[in-house]
């Protein structure tokens, strides 16, 4: 492999995933800090740490020629940009490249193509891959808009093509409604944006959110099969899975399929994870967008594949073809991740920076803590709350469901309020464990359980 | 009345402008009404506004918009 020495531009528990990933192929890391991450855990793990600004991330690891100069200035040969800040700004990966550097992604082409929603959608749609039905771009005519409307089947959204925030937007149950919002809703566009154009999409009611993991070296491509991420709150993950529940083994095909036939129509190099609405009413998914980073949430995939994706990224980055056949990746039982965050459930997910003074670990061969976190460290108050990931295997879902009550009363976080006893009630929740959830089920259910004026949080479970 | 001391109640980063493109809630020498908003401090991605809560005839900021803070740290004074 080309690679030596590894820049990691990013922090948190994914700088210490990524660390851990190149010790175990050998490689000289580099650890990006903040002037408040220098005691992080990272940094500790790292052999070299490089201070790269003060700690908003604005002016660190947002900052593309400073992180590009630091990681130059280090003698790094290559760069693992994460997840979240620069991971999918398209201008470091060329950057990174132009200083003759690798860049453990895509290239910046293809994160600038996939990253650009209407032309991602485009080049699903051209690879075959499921888009939700719609006007495919702007309808201003309301008799043209409405026959398209019945041709979709109601509900449709009616959308501002100019849009954004959620103004604008209409969801018409049938014909009549539709004529009635069709105008109204172009009147409120034009008034917020200047602009009264339209689009109609389709809207999938009971969705639940599905992603397929795929890794590529340009030339040959394969999936990890599926993640289950419909538990959401504010349309971010908290609790995902692996593989998703109760999908049939001919849909799982279709899907894992048109992942990678969206990854082979642009010759995808490295790791990234397609994005699906799936109705398990009509059994049919849905492209959403496709993600040219490593996830927050692949150890669930690792689990339950055996494949170290950090690993595989790192590899293709160096110039190694991709060593795995499709063949070689299979399913082994199931997998579910608790997203730890300094959140106090009970307030309002109230964030909560403050010194860990204690930590327990559960222990055992199918659990698994990515975290940041170690006694007596300070978690700042600069960054997103993501503490850590409790990682659990099982033989099948219920046992996995089992192992987890069981990892979760073994982990105990003091000195910030945590997201434990969240995830402690959801894993007894019935509805959790018949796998009767959607995109739309948390938000409701965190209303009846974890009111802010309930003064026994969770009791009610 | 003497002048008065604005303090950070979290720590996190203190915003001048409720948006980068927006101009800032308060320039300095601005006069100040109790309950006018003059900056937010992000904690993890959470925004909380910094409130007046006395009125006076000029604000003078100490720190930077996007400047780092620590709960307590003096934000602005406030000349009555």
């Amino acid at each position: 492999m080309s690679i030596s020495s590894v820049f990691i531009a990013n922090r948190g528990e994914i700088a210490v995933r990524i660390n851990h990933a190149c010790r175990k192929l050998g490689l000289r890391t580099v650890q990006a800090a903040s002037a408040a991450d220098l005691d992080s855990l990272a940094a500790r793990l790292a052999d070299a740490v490089v201070e790269v600004g003060p700690p908003p991330a604005a002016k660190s690891y947002l900052d593309v020629e400073r992180m590009v100069a630091a990681a130059r200035e280090a003698g790094c040969d290559a760069v693992h940009p994460g997840y979240g800040f620069l991971a999918e700004n398209a201008d470091f990966a060329d950057a990174v490249v132009a200083a003759g550097m690798r860049f453990i992604g895509p290239s910046g082409d293809a994160i600038r193509l996939l990253g650009d929603k209407v032309a991602a959608r485009e080049v699903a749609a051209r690879a075959g891959v499921p888009v939700v039905p719609g006007s495919d771009g702007r309808i201003d005519d309301v008799a043209r808009a409405t026959a398209l409307a019945a041709e979709i089947g109601f509900p449709v959204m009616i959308k501002a093509a100019a849009g954004g925030g959620g103004r604008g937007i209409r969801i018409a149950h049938d014909a009549s409604e539709f004529a009635r919002f069709f105008p109204q809703a172009s009147g409120e566009a034009r008034a917020a944006f200047g602009d009264g154009g339209l689009y109609v999409e389709k809207v999938i009611e009971r969705a639940r959110h599905v992603e397929v993991q795929i890794l590529g070296d340009g030339e040959r491509f394969v999936h990890c099969y599926e993640r289950e991420c419909s538990l959401q709150r504010r349309r971010q993950k908290v609790w995902e899975e692996a593989p998703a529940f109760e999908l049939d083994q001919t849909v799982r095909q279709a899907l894992c399929d048109s992942a990678v036939a969206l990854a082979a129509s642009v010759g995808y190099r490295g790791a990234g994870t397609v994005e699906y609405l799936y109705d398990a009413a009509s059994r049919e998914f849905y492209f959403i967008e496709v993600n040219t980073r490593i996830q927050v949430e692949h150890p669930v995939t690792e689990m339950i594949t055996g494949v170290d994706l950090v690993e595989q990224m790192i590899r293709i980055a160096g110039g190694e073809p991709l060593a795995l056949g499709q063949d070689d990746v299979r399913i082994h039982g199931h997998a579910i991740e608790c997203r730890i965050n300094a959140e106090d459930p009970a307030r309002n997910f109230m964030p909560g920076p403050g010194t860990i003074e204690t930590l327990s670990v559960p222990q055992g061969a199918h659990v698994r803590f990515d975290s940041l976190l170690y006694e007596g460290y300070t978690v700042p108050p600069f960054y997103d709350s993501l503490l850590g990931k409790l990682i659990v295997h099982g033989a099948d879902r219920a046992d996995c469901l089992d192992k987890l009550r069981h990892a979760l009363d073994g982990l105990e976080v003091v000195g910030v309020p945590t997201t434990v006893p969240l995830h402690r009630a959801l894993a007894v929740d019935a509805d959790v464990r018949q796998g009767r959830i959607d995109t739309r089920f948390l938000e409701p259910w965190l209303e009846q359980h974890f009111k802010p004026s309930n003064s026994t949080p969770g009791a009610a479970s | 009345m003497s002048t008065q001391q604005v303090v950070s109640p979290l720590p996190g980063t203190f915003y001048r402008r409720p948006s980068p493109e927006s101009p800032p809630f308060k320039e300095d020498g601005d006069a100040v009404a109790v309950g006018d908003v003059i900056g937010l401090v992000e904690v993890m991605k959470n925004f909380q506004e910094v409130v007046a809560e006395v009125a006076g005839s000029a604000i003078r900021f100490v720190i930077e918009d996007s400047d780092a803070i620590m709960a307590g740290q003096l934000i602005a004074e406030i000349d009555p």
